[in-house]
């Protein structure tokens, strides 16, 4: 059984020109590393609440979210309860704003294993304890009894971490979780989850906008414009080759580190906003490659590659478009 | 020819912090300079004291080899000197008024800056958002209904309003998406070379650094570490914290488990103690 299937999911707001999320097909197994990049707004965070259930009040929801088989849309209080504190949980970007500033770590780490597991106050804080350890901070008694702002960004987001681990989940989704924190924090946030990821088997779907970061840290890489998925591959592929054209933009729009500096192509304009829609491909108004008469009729699916069966890409032109330049400027 | 800015021996202190202590450089016509460090290392303080937001409890700062800002007499050349080095925000909501369109809010800065006539203003107000890639679209648009690119590009075509030796932009570009960041950063690498704007360009990312800057100055714990092009500096990092903030960039092949002990050895062998209390 997959960890996390998503399939044709679709999330209609009232009053949006466009769905939040158009038919998110994306699938995850047990111990893989999945990434989800794109722009703001593009449907990142949407996406992975819905593997907690969490879909936007109002919305008119399609589609299935499968996790462990059990389909999380119009379920009943009692599926969500036993995936949300068995299954799946949720590492947020910004630990400021995930944990209550007036409550002390213990409280944060300890009430929820009391309310949903009924363990006594001895037992939870031994848990705590455990779990702090376990996110490697120096000193876990200490902690416990400490407030939010008593740690740095770094330290509180290994609190919000361990939070996460406390219902031994086997699916952990990362919002964003390094995008409030130094680089070199960063590293140190990606190193702890990337061990704990190893140890435990998990299962783990990383957002985040930074395209290098995902072709750095994970096994494969959906890429998201405009409540679509436009684009999947292993991540060494994706960085390497990029198929889609927005993912070609994404590329051309970074500066790199090493090799020569050319000027960057950025893709014109700007990311899709809710209030607009287009009645073929999304990044037809963007795209350098739009063919009028055949992108802006009916929107492209997503399509395995008839070259690279592993990979798939929604674009109407993909088998035709030349090798992208980015490839040779990279290492 | 004689520098933009020169600066020498900046600090300053809040209580018992000293946020900066020992930043000197020098800013030639066209030259672009990124301060580079973790959060907490003084790019802001440093940014702020340039354009006069934060008073330095010492050292000086020179702009266009005029006498240092606390010597100037009369308001005038205090103006002149306001006027003379301009900094863009990473929230362009502090250097656009959300209830005046962009096109007002640029005629109003050329207003204020002694431009009387109506019809030179509309004509250089349409030369700035060309400048920044706006055209009458935004102009009519007020700032909330422009996306968050074309809201930088505004806040820089306000701060080119006054015709600028420097702009400092703090973080400007960070919260961008990248698509829009690329658009950004060619506008600013073109007022550079068009105009010899200097830049004075803080941020935590080094591989937009390198993209925008001919130097880097990295700061840690408010003093500079290494001053060098930023081409020398990351080909063969000179200091150990210039090195582990090299390290830190995600690329194929990394290692993040390495970079996590190295930072603790290059926080363990510094002398503060913060980062022994955050680790
Ligand atoms: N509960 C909600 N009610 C109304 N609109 C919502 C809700 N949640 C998300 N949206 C909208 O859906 C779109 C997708 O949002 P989402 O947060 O998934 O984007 P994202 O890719 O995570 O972006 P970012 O990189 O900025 O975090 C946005 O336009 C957002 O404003
Ligand atoms: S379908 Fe057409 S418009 Fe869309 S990405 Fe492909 S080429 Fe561009
Ligand atoms: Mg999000």
């Amino acid at each position: 059984m997959t960890l996390l299937e998503i399939d044709a999911l679709t999330v209609e707001l009232p009053g949006a020109a466009r769905p939040v999320l158009d038919a998110v097909t994306l699938r995850l197994a047990a111990g893989e590393v999945v990434g989800l990049v794109g722009e703001s707004g593009s449907g990142k965070s949407v996406t992975a609440r819905s593997a907690l259930g969490l879909l936007p009040a109002r919305a008119r929801v399609t589609g299935r979210v499968l996790v462990e088989g059990r389909d999380l849309v119009g379920a009943d209080a009692a599926r969500l309860r036993e995936v949300r504190t068995g299954v799946a949980s949720m590492v947020f970007q910004d630990p400021r704003a995930g944990i209550n500033p007036v409550r002390r770590i213990g409280d944060f780490l300890t009430e929820p294993l009391r309310l949903t597991k009924g363990w006594s106050r001895r037992e939870a804080e031994a848990r705590a304890l455990e779990l702090l350890a376990a996110v490697g901070l120096p000193d876990p008694p200490r902690h416990l009894r400490q407030y939010p702002h008593q740690l740095s960004g770094g330290m509180l987001q290994r609190v919000m971490i361990a939070g996460a681990l406390a219902g031994e989940p086997r699916l952990l989704l990362c919002d964003e979780p390094t995008t409030a924190l130094d680089v070199s924090t960063q590293a140190e946030i990606l190193a702890l989850l990337g061990g704990l990821q190893r140890a435990r088997g998990l299962g783990m779907l990383l957002i985040t906008h930074d395209i290098e970061l995902a072709a750095a840290s994970c096994d494969r890489v959906y890429v998201m414009y405009a409540g679509r998925i436009v684009e999947q591959a292993p991540a060494a592929e994706l960085f390497g080759s990029p198929r889609h054209p927005y993912t070609r933009g994404l590329l051309g729009s970074t500066p790199p580190l090493t090799g020569p500096l050319e000027r960057l192509r950025p893709v014109p304009g700007a990311p899709m906003s809710l209030a607009e829609s287009a009645p073929g491909c999304a990044f037809a108004a963007r795209c350098t490659f739009a063919e009028p008469g055949r992108c802006d009729h009916s929107a492209p699916e997503l399509l395995p590659l008839t070259a690279a069966p592993d990979r798939s890409a929604a674009c109407f032109r993909v088998a035709e478009l030349p090798n992208p330049a980015v490839t040779e400027a990279r290492p | 020819m004689t520098a933009l800015l020169e600066v020498s021996h900046l600090r300053k202190t809040y209580g018992a912090t000293t946020a900066v202590d020992g930043v000197s450089f020098s800013l030639p016509p066209g030259g672009a300079l990124g301060l580079v460090g973790e959060s907490g290392s003084g790019k802001t303080t440093t940014a702020r004291m340039l354009v006069g937001l934060e008073r330095p409890d010492s050292g000086t700062i020179r702009v266009l080899g005029e006498a240092p800002a606390a010597t100037l007499r009369g308001r005038t050349a205090r103006l002149a000197r306001a006027k003379a080095v301009q900094m863009v925000f990473q929230d362009p909501y502090l250097s656009l008024d959300g209830r005046l369109t962009v096109g007002s809010t640029l005629d109003g800065v050329l207003r204020l800056h002694g431009c009387h006539d109506r019809a030179t203003r509309a004509s250089r107000v349409r030369e700035l958002l060309a400048q920044v890639g706006l055209g009458e679209r935004e102009a009519a648009a007020l700032p909330r209904h422009l996306s968050g690119g074309q809201r930088q590009r505004a806040a820089i075509a306000r701060a080119l309003a006054v015709e600028p030796a420097v702009l400092v932009l703090d973080e400007a570009v960070s919260a961008l998406d990248v698509s829009v960041q690329a658009q950004v950063l060619n506008v600013l690498t073109d007022i550079r070379r068009e105009a010899g704007i200097g830049l004075v360009f803080v941020s935590h990312d080094l591989a937009v650094v390198r993209y925008v800057c001919d130097e880097a100055l990295v700061l840690l714990r408010g003093r500079p570490v290494e001053h060098r092009p930023i081409a020398d500096l990351l080909d063969d990092p000179g200091h150990p914290y210039t090195r582990l903030l090299l390290d830190s960039v995600p690329r194929p092949g990394w290692d993040p488990e390495t970079i996590a002990r190295r930072r603790r050895e290059v926080h363990l062998a510094g002398q503060g103690d913060r980062f022994l209390r955050e680790l």
